[in-house]
């Protein structure tokens, strides 16, 4: 791998601030999702300072550590100065074997980390390391069966003196941060139709939001939210089917015209295909104080192949801005319309305010799954620019006009038909793994993957007792100099291109975490933790853990007053399947094809989940 | 993978092949006291094929097969579903799937022991049957297909009308179907026997078991041709599957299949499993 350091100018990082990024920083004590949360400050970008000097709560309540999803720490004792002396503090094992995609939380000086099935919830005393307690849920285990890509879990959320998560088999479950009882349990998906839950719930004011899995079964997609305190349901917005179901009303203003008309839902599909449609939500939300409106992306349509489904197919691969308390939609952008490769529209959206031809806009920043980076208004779903940050073939660019993304025609695959080359390949540019951002460097940190796929022909499957033969889609490193199957980017986002990047050899399927100390942390498939100069992307320090890292870092201050770095180690998830699921590397298209860009993984890591804690000597 | 059978069938390959004298084999012949077991991967709710209350023609098969083997029948339920395989047979946590297409390459295959095809259902009032996907009353009737929703794949059927821009009245049933009911599959034949579609194309196993056990009258007509060009085949050859490197099992399970041939068809029929042609015998 080679480290790329583009130059850049002293006066263009220090013009931004985000949103929410120190929402939670008012003090020692968790804030409650139940209080309102401050006004945020004035929208005015202020030089070379960030406008919300409120210290770091030292904490990690959520997965994405703010609201605004920045995953950006104000702790700066780990820098860049000393990073190189990062040690390992404490371990745990969590003895699950299967992709572990979660972030730790750490609220109150206790640690809580969530597994994959069987989605254990381990309490763990931050000064000692040790097991408080550990809660199970016991998801039932025929939803092994029913989960498409390995059965991760993508996290737990913190509010109202709860630890909630979404379990495999469907329930969302709220556990007493302290005792480890359960508080509530509110069984929202079905198994026996196809629907699982591993997304990480976003707390937003008194609401849990939740959305299903399953766009491979025939799903039927929502977004649902309860209430924190009693686990009933407030609300839930279709993603597919007739306006009142969809919770598009009076208030809905999407800002282009094919987003306007009614009941688009239902008529932008044959028949009444919409009811088995897809368009899932197993993703990152956004939420923003200011407007009162909660931002998230829906996933690919249903079934994948769009020969069965002309027309638009809303609302997959979409952008709502909602009303977090009713859940009325605001505006809708669709990412992919009627999506033929698959990419899946669940990715995060980080909230900033950004100076854009000398106005601040309030923008969501999204690095979508079909290889754009978009920068959109988020008061209306304006796409303001939609640029490239890896290889593209399978599209020619987003018409800013219309928002309409514009497609290769040579690049549609046919049944029967071999078409080669279509790039980013169906995980897209980036799947769920969460860039981060730094108001101190004005760029965004991209784990993402350069997989192109060859779409071949036939070959026989079984389902249910039911013979068929399908596209055999391979994955490769995408055929450009250089080229390898990952990358970890650093995105300029004032101007719309690369400030560096770092190429690794594997997919970069780790979520990422930058901080005040100006150090960015990823991790490797085959298991190496890094850190990495935020501002030119040189690798200060690695650590070699014991599997492939697939979750999310995190940073936290301790009851010692130190700062500290956990992540946890175990591979899996789509890419790492062929690990934690033994598949069979002579088979090139198990895994949906990702096993053929995957051969070597084997020999690389193995699995095994278990918790890493960092800290300077 | 460890299991006492498969070092059983191991024992017995390495006899075979040694021709070893009978005072040796007498020697080495497992304890008859011993278990011997049969370890069968399958789904639990997945009638016509199988149940984990033993109910399907699959379920039956693997009895006969145990009971030729003198050994004690065994499940590992799992549903028949993306990662099957994955999870049961090369997890190792058991040693044969009863019903694989003979196409299937992730697993090592036995002879077929029958070759059915995706029919056309219909009730008497559509009038004749249609036998292709060129009917031309196909543009206007309401049409049921079986839909799966990934690998980039779908039933055959629902591939043919694609194909022919036949889609606004077509109708998808996902192959998934309830896990809660006891026969999932059941709502495209429900569909057409309470008149809510014209005409299902239905994988025929299914079609002929559900054909079999309702009051509707329907009619079942295999479509053809077997295979539409380039190459999208309706008619599967199926047969059992182990894992790649269990010769042994594998040959032993071929010697069962041919010493119940009968035994296996008299069972199809009584499930009113539909077979396009005699079963092919390469051997």
């Amino acid at each position: 791998m080679s480290t790329t350091a583009v130059a850049w100018p002293l006066l263009v990082f220090a013009t931004w601030w985000c949103t929410a990024c120190a929402r939670d920083a008012d003090g020692a004590p968790p804030q409650s999702a139940r209080d309102p949360i401050a006004t945020p400050s004035a929208a005015v970008a202020l030089p070379n300072s960030i406008p919300n000097d409120a210290p770091d709560d030292g904490q990690w309540l959520r997965p994405a550590k703010d609201f605004a999803s920045t995953r950006y720490s104000k702790l700066d004792q780990i820098n860049t100065g000393n990073v190189a002396r990062l040690g390992v503090a404490w371990t745990f094992s969590t003895a699950v074997n299967r992709g572990h995609e979660a972030a730790p939380l750490v609220v109150n000086n206790t640690m809580y980390v969530i597994t994959p099935y069987p989605n254990v919830l381990y309490a763990l005393d931050l000064a000692t390391g040790s097991k408080k307690w550990e809660y199970r849920p016991k998801p039932k285990a025929a939803s092994q069966g029913v989960a498409c890509c390995d059965v991760v879990n993508r996290g737990a959320a913190y509010a109202d003196g709860k630890i909630v998560f979404n379990t495999l088999d469907g329930n969302t479950v709220a556990v007493d941060a302290n005792t480890g009882r359960e508080v509530w349990r509110t069984q929202l998906a079905d198994i026996n139709k196809g629907e699982t839950i591993t997304m990480a719930p976003l707390i937003a004011k008194n609401k849990v939001l939740v959305g299903n899995s399953g766009g491979e079964m025939g799903i039927r997609g929502w977004l649902t939210a309860l209430d924190v305190g009693t686990g009933k349901v407030a609300w839930r917005a279709y993603h597919t089917g007739p306006d009142a179901d969809v919770l598009i009303g009076p208030r809905f203003k999407p800002y282009y015209a094919s987003e306007q008309g009614t009941d688009l839902g239902v008529k932008s599909w044959p028949g009444d295909a919409w009811k088995i449609g897809g368009a899932g939500m197993w993703g990152w939300i956004s939420f923003d104080p200011a407007t009162n409106l909660i931002f998230y992306g829906t996933a690919n349509p249903g079934p994948w192949n769009p020969d069965q489904r002309p027309g638009d197919n809303k609302w997959s691969t979409t952008i709502f801005a909602r009303d977090v308390d009713t859940g009325e939609a605001v505006w809708a952008y669709q990412l992919s319309p009627h999506d033929l490769h698959d990419y899946d529209g669940i990715n995060e959206q980080i909230l900033l305010d950004l100076p854009i031809n000398g106005q601040t806009r309030k923008v969501l920043v999204r690095p979508e799954r079909n290889g754009y980076i978009y920068i959109i208004d988020r008061t209306n779903g304006q796409v303001l620019s939609a640029d490239p940050y890896g290889y593209i073939t399978s599209t020619r660019g987003v018409d800013l006009k219309t928002g309409r993304l514009i497609y290769e025609p040579s690049k549609y695959t046919k049944q029967g038909e071999v078409v080669r080359e279509i790039c980013p390949a169906s995980p897209g540019m980036k799947d769920w793994q969460p860039s981060a951002f730094s108001p101190r460097t004005g760029l965004l940190y991209v784990p993402h993957q350069t997989l192109c796929e060859d779409a071949e022909s036939v070959e026989a499957n079984y389902i249910m007792g039911t013979p068929y033969v399908g596209m055999n889609v391979k994955m490769y490193a995408a055929p450009v100099p250089g080229g390898t199957r990952g990358e970890f980017l650093a995105w300029d986002l004032l101007k719309r291109k690369p400030a560096w990047s770092i190429r690794e050899d594997l997919p970069v399927w780790s979520g990422t975490l930058v901080t005040a100390g100006d150090v960015a942390f990823y991790g490797t498939m085959d298991g190496w933790f890094k850190a990495v100069d935020a501002r030119d992307g040189k690798v200060l320090w690695q650590f070699r853990t014991g599997s492939g890292i697939i979750a999310q870092p995190v940073t936290y201050r301790g009851p010692n007053n130190k700062q500290y770095v956990a992540v946890l180690s175990g591979v899996g998830g789509w890419s790492g399947a062929i690990v934690a699921g033994d598949l069979d590397p002579r088979d090139s298209s198990a895994a949906l094809g990702f096993v053929n860009a995957m051969r070597d993984l084997p020999s690389k890591t193995q699995k095994g989940g278990m918790l890493y804690v960092f800290a300077l000597p | 993978m460890s299991s006492r059978f498969h070092r059983l069938a191991a024992l017995a390959a390495v006899v075979a092949v040694a021709g070893a004298s009978a005072a040796w084999r007498a020697h080495q012949r497992p304890d008859a006291a011993t278990p011997r077991v049969l370890r069968v991967c399958a789904d639990p709710n997945n009638l016509p094929f199988s149940n984990a209350r033993g109910e399907g023609f699959e379920n039956r098969i693997a009895q006969m097969v145990a009971k030729d083997f003198d050994a004690r029948l065994e499940y590992t339920w799992w549903s028949q579903r993306r990662g099957f395989i994955r999870n049961t047979l090369n997890a190792g946590t058991c040693d044969v799937i009863i019903g694989v297409p003979t196409s299937l390459d992730m697993v090592l295959r036995t002879q077929p022991y029958y070759r059915s095809s995706y029919v056309f259902v219909t009730r008497p009032d559509f009038g004749t049957p249609p036998r292709t996907f060129d009917d031309p009353r196909f543009a206007r009737v309401r049409v049921g297909v079986q839909m799966i929703g990934d690998d980039g794949a779908n039933s055959p059927p629902a591939m043919a009308f694609a194909r022919r821009g036949i889609v606004r009245n077509v109708r998808g049933f996902m192959i998934y179907g309830n896990n809660a009911d006891s026969l999932p599959q059941a709502p495209i034949m429900d569909a057409v026997a309470n008149d809510s579609i014209d005409v299902a194309v239905v994988w025929g196993p299914l079609a002929g078991y559900y054909a079999g056990r309702t009051h509707a009258k329907l009619q079942l007509t295999p479509v053809s041709p077997q295979i539409e060009l380039p190459f999208l085949p309706f008619v599967f050859d199926i047969a059992m599957g182990v894992r790649r490197r269990d010769t042994t099992l594998r040959n032993r399970l071929n010697a069962a299949l041919e010493r119940h041939t009968a035994d296996v068809e008299r069972l199809l029929d009584s499930y009113g499993i539909p077979r396009v042609t005699a079963t092919r015998r390469s051997s």
